[in-house]
């Protein structure tokens, strides 16, 4: 019974022994301020900044070779905590968030066959080119919901929709989506066009019931082409995001019925 | 040479550590959502049970088997694993920082894992020669690597799948683990067959 337990100790002690000259020896100098760094971003690791995880971030940025401002999710209290630590100063930044720029729900959008194969946006605009007669709106399959990190992203009447308060901006729905449809946009912003149809009007029409038709009169509502709150893409209305318009009352004006007052959508969780 | 060749069908297909013998049933579901996890986490497990297994039957056969201490076996194993597997990461650290970074954050993951232990138990328990020991190690290891790719690749592709919602995430990884699990039954009797072909 002695000779165990003194045998048990004897192992521990040889082990405690070890490891710690070990980790006196053989211990990497790392830079210290990387720990802070990384203490100092949020750790969702969602890579919305392109490196892998806010450790590859803070490598990066103690290293000098990234700016300090790309954590979406951590925002300008982070930027201003890393610059705080860094002594560089931080690229402003404003949050942004993921707008789906569809409109078509089921009931206003023509579906033009049945699929039922598998249930991924990718796959589906893949058969035939998906089952929405519009070839630029959202699916509905819900891609960009499985690869959000903050589950921001829901599917309701077949569309896809973000919770604003949730969304951390990170762009991994932007890669994902197979039509190309989701932007990152500044959060302040409150008028947005919910199309991403660039056709005629007649053929939009044939296709969607609140598709944009290009009419320009948002541009004239909202004081003009001189004003430049819009730009045209073909027949589809885009907003200058960098100069957006603030007058609400030329979202009721619009004929098509494609442009929204703050479109984002609470979750409810 | 006939010998190891059995030893390693058993070890790989039919006494396979997770899906027969049940043991890493925690890093099999665990780090089996992406293939280059799964590869990554074989990887750290082949090196450590293979280690391990060498060091623990070294302090089996020169220290408590000698002084009739076989009864501690289990204790003085999982201090010896634990405290190896954190002199490897120290170590990896500092010699091999590129495996460091491949394998490094499945390190610690395996402190604990009941296949590290398995194999010295089994090892102490069939009183196998040091090579055989830890070639038994090695093939085991495979086999448990081989399991986790299959079973992230079988993952990877449920994915995709519109599953009820109440069997979503872990409940159809378990289903799933089961299935594989029965199809790798088919295999028993494979080692017996060999052995006979072999003799």
């Amino acid at each position: 019974m002695t000779v165990a337990i003194l045998c048990i100790a004897g192992i521990g002690l040889v082990a405690a022994v070890v490891l710690a000259i070990a980790d006196g020896c053989l211990s990497v100098k790392e830079d210290p301020r990387i720990g802070m760094v990384v203490a100092a971003l949020p750790g969702a690791n969602c890579g919305g900044c392109g490196f892998p995880g806010c450790d590859g971030y803070a490598r990066a940025l103690v290293a000098g070779t990234a700016p300090n401002g790309a954590c979406a999710a951590g925002g300008e209290a982070c930027a201003a905590e890393i610059a705080k630590i860094l002594g560089v100063e931080a690229v402003a930044t404003e949050r942004r968030v993921a707008l789906v720029k569809c409109c078509g729900t089921r009931s206003e959008a023509i579906r033009v066959g049945d699929y039922n194969g598998i249930c991924d946006c990718g796959v589906a605009a893949m058969t035939a080119g998906g089952d929405k007669g519009c070839t630029y709106g959202c699916l509905g399959y819900g891609a960009c919901a499985n690869v959000c990190p903050k589950g921001a992203i829901s599917i309701r009447d077949g569309l896809a929709k973000v919770d604003k308060r949730l969304c951390i901006g990170c762009g991994k729905c932007v890669a994902v989506c197979p039509r190309r449809l989701i932007e990152l946009v500044p959060a302040s912003a409150t008028i947005h066009v919910l199309c991403n149809n660039p056709d005629k009007g007649p053929n939009v029409r044939k296709v969607c019931g609140v598709g944009c038709m290009g009419c320009h009169l948002c541009e004239k509502n909202s004081g003009g082409k001189e004003a430049g709150h819009f730009t045209f893409q073909g027949f589809l209305a885009k907003v200058n995001y960098a100069n957006p318009p603030t007058d609400a009352a030329i979202v009721a004006k619009c004929p098509a019925k494609c442009m929204m007052e703050d479109p984002h959508f609470e979750s409810g969780r | 040479m006939g010998r190891y060749i059995v030893l390693t069908v058993s070890a790989v297909l039919v006494n396979n550590f997770v899906l027969s013998r049940f043991l890493g049933c925690c890093p099999f579901l665990g780090v089996s959502k992406k293939l280059d996890t799964a590869l990554g986490m074989s990887g750290a497990v082949v090196f450590v049970m293979t280690i391990a297994s060498a060091v623990t039957w070294c302090l089996d056969r020169w220290l408590l088997f000698p002084n009739g201490l076989g009864y501690i076996h289990t204790l003085a194993f999982i201090l010896v694993i634990a405290a190896l597997v954190q002199f490897i990461d120290i170590a990896m650290k500092r010699f091999l920082p590129p495996l460091h970074a491949a394998l490094g954050i499945f390190l610690p993951l395996i402190t604990t894992n009941c296949a590290v232990l398995g194999v010295a138990e089994m090892n102490y328990a069939s009183r196998a020669g040091c090579g055989e020991a830890v070639f038994f190690a090695f093939a085991a290891a495979i086999g448990f690597g081989f399991a986790l790719v299959l079973f992230s690749g079988i993952r990877e592709k449920l994915a995709h799948a519109d599953p009820p919602r109440c069997f979503r995430g872990i409940a159809l990884a378990l289903v799933t683990g089961g299935l594989l699990a029965l199809a790798f039954m088919g295999f028993s009797g494979l080692d017996k067959g060999l052995e006979r072909i072999m003799q």
